[in-house]
């Protein structure tokens, strides 16, 4: 669970997103193929999650207690490797060598079987929030005591507070339910043209689902354009909040804004909350950000090379 | 004659045999299932009575999920809740779920290998009077084309409720095909079921004659299959009825033992004959022993409006159009 978060940890929390961009810029350049905006763009809040809030243990990927994270949008799985991989799920070297190539971990798009740390597979997209929806239903159902799982015979909780094991706890006229687990789905902001997904976002906020947290990649581009252009999300808040979620927008470069909205999002507890993060595609490496040109293609080695040369003065620079 | 090792109903002849909807089987079992086991929730997409579910949620409320009528939504969140260590069974009609959701359940249900079990309800021209946008005659295909997934197509609702409480021990996806209308009780309390176990249900008992004639049958369909069976056996034809109850994975070694013994296959099954049963059959006898094969299925074309029977008989899958595939077959 996270901790405060400081001025030194701040620090750190960059100098390893910065760590993780380099990563995936090298694996992309070893791949030759593959998505390079999306995951340099999400670099800074996949490192918070897995190096500050989630409740997790690398050394023991199938610890039934673990938080659980959900890729819908499968193909910036660069960044999930590179984080995963730097939080001690795999190798680090052997991902950079063996992305995308034949008998890897590390498949185009992520497949659980390659990858058992995988809380999912996904690549087709809109699919992902309604997984993370089933997975917050499942740990609701265990929370409503038919498990039992922390529960004493008399139906008390961890704080000794009374639990109707069919309603759950009532507060101020809503539902509480002693949850343990939070459930996180990252999604991206292109997929939203899916209907799936907000099939998924209706049935979440019809259940109350406050153990489920959506963070959604805004950065405003996908494979044809700027998204926009191709299929208008906007007012994207104003649709979430129509489906009863909790909302918020925040500057998904700014760890303190990271925290801080993942901290109100678990403060609400009769509602599933949405966190729209503004994030520039291709952050870090001022050539490509922006451009949706670099949706869905690796750098070559010319541009590889410069930009690891980019991150690597940054990084100096954050030491 | 019966084959008395499966212990069939003794009624299965009369004419007042009792009919019941191979649904109804599957609400039964999914009690059963849920009272066994905890970790069985359902799921229904705005058909809960309909699909039977309604068993299981009023007993069950708090494992039960009304998903709405959002067939996308239905497996993708039962595969969540299966990621999470629980047994989803969802159920809506054939149609819709796996017609609408395929790709869901390929790669969050099979793709991630979690033991969901879907149940499509409707399947069949034998759907009736609502016509052929709820008659879903291209699901075997669907959902036997992918890995990991199982394929049941229980033969009556007794069987239909020991092929639920079956899926619901197994760690595999499962398809559980299943019929609106009323069909007549074939099995009994006793009669074994398996997963992957295809039973000889009839043998025509002739004096110094062999089976000449294999019938696989499946579904809601294989009642006819008895029934012409029978009556081949009064015009001096030996033949043998298979109950074909697992599509996938596919019996064969009960499949090969009857093209072994009769030298002829004939298929029986209320689905499009491209991609269907038969077509299971036909890729294993092809392959370990090519045999003459007559299909009964539909044949390339759209479900209508109508009686049940009426519609079942226009598509060519009735009793005499069985006995006119086994007469094609003998000519072979």
């Amino acid at each position: 669970m996270a901790g405060n978060l400081d001025d030194k940890k701040i620090r750190e929390l960059e100098l390893q997103a910065n760590e993780i961009r380099i990563t995936i810029i090298e694996a992309l350049i070893e791949a030759g193929s593959g998505h390079t905006a999306g995951p340099l763009g999400m670099a800074d809040i996949f490192t918070y999650l897995f190096f500050h809030e989630l409740r997790h243990d690398p050394k023991n990927p199938e610890w039934s207690e673990r938080d659980r994270l959900v890729l819908s949008n499968g193909h910036i799985c660069p960044v999930l490797y590179a984080t995963m991989a730097h939080a001690g799920y795999a190798s680090v070297d052997e991902y950079k060598k063996t992305l995308r190539k034949f008998g890897t971990k590390f498949q185009g798009h992520p497949h659980r079987e390659y990858f058992p740390a995988l809380e999912t597979s996904s690549g087709p997209l809109g699919s992902g929030l309604s997984q993370a929806t089933g997975m917050a239903l499942a740990e609701r159902i265990d929370a409503q005591g038919l498990d039992a799982q922390g529960l004493d015979a008399q139906g008390l909780d961890a704080q000794g507070q009374s639990l109707d094991r069919e309603k759950g706890l009532s507060l101020g006229g809503s539902t509480f339910y002693p949850y343990k687990k939070w459930i996180y789905c990252l999604m991206s902001d292109g997929e939203l043209d899916a209907g799936n997904s907000w099939e998924g976002a209706m049935l979440a906020g019809k259940e109350k689902l406050g153990n489920l947290i959506a963070i959604i990649d805004r950065n405003n581009i996908q494979i044809d354009g700027f998204t926009e252009n191709i299929m208008p999300l906007e007012p994207l808040l104003d649709k979430w909040r129509a489906w009863n979620w909790h909302t918020q927008e925040i500057d998904g470069h700014n760890f303190q804004e990271i925290h801080d909205a993942i901290g109100r999002a678990k403060a609400v507890f009769d509602q599933p909350s949405v966190i729209i993060a503004r994030t520039i595609p291709g952050k870090g490496v001022p050539a490509f950000e922006r451009k949706y040109e670099w949706h869905g293609k690796p750098p070559n080695k010319e541009e590889g090379a410069m930009a690891l040369k980019v991150l690597r003065e940054l990084g100096e620079k954050l030491k | 004659m019966n084959n008395h090792t499966v212990r069939l109903n003794p009624k299965i002849w009369d004419k007042d045999v009792e009919q019941v909807p191979i649904r109804k089987g599957f609400g039964e079992g999914l009690l059963a299932a849920g009272e066994a086991d905890e970790r069985v929730v359902g799921l229904c997409a705005d058909l809960t009575e309909s699909t039977q579910m309604h068993l299981f949620a009023k007993k069950f409320p708090n494992r039960f999920i009304e998903i709405g009528v959002a067939e996308q939504n239905l497996v993708t969140v039962a595969s969540g809740m299966a990621a999470m260590g629980k047994i989803p069974f969802c159920s809506s009609y054939a149609m819709f779920s796996p017609g609408r959701n395929w790709e869901q359940i390929r790669t969050t249900i099979c793709y991630n290998d979690r033991p969901v079990k879907i149940a499509g309800s409707h399947a069949g021209v034998s759907v009736g009077p609502d016509g052929g946008t709820h008659q879903a005659i291209e699901d075997i295909a669907l959902m036997r084309v992918l890995p990991n997934m199982q394929v049941l197509s229980p033969c009556d609702a007794l069987e239909a409720k020991k092929a639920t409480m079956a899926a619901a021990k197994t760690k595999t996806p499962t398809y559980i095909r299943l019929a609106r209308e009323k069909t007549p009780i074939i099995t009994t309390e006793e009669t074994p079921f398996e997963i992957g176990k295809a039973q000889v249900f009839y043998k025509s008992n002739i004096k110094n004659q062999k089976a000449k004639i294999g019938i696989i049958g499946t579904g809601s369909l294989l009642h006819k299959a008895l029934v012409a069976a029978k009556e081949l056996e009064g015009e001096g034809i030996a033949v043998t009825v298979l109950n074909l109850s697992t599509i996938k994975p596919l019996d064969e070694k009960a499949i090969l033992e009857l093209a072994k013994e009769c030298g002829r296959i004939v298929t029986l099954e209320e689905h499009q004959i491209a991609g269907g049963m038969g077509s299971a059959v036909a890729e294993t006898l092809a392959r370990r022993l090519p045999t003459p094969m007559e299909f009964i299925g539909v044949r390339d074309r759209f479900g209508q409006s109508g009686k049940p029977n009426e519609i079942v008989e226009h598509y060519g899958m009735g009793v005499t159009h069985i006995k006119e595939a086994v007469h094609r077959a003998l000519k072979r």
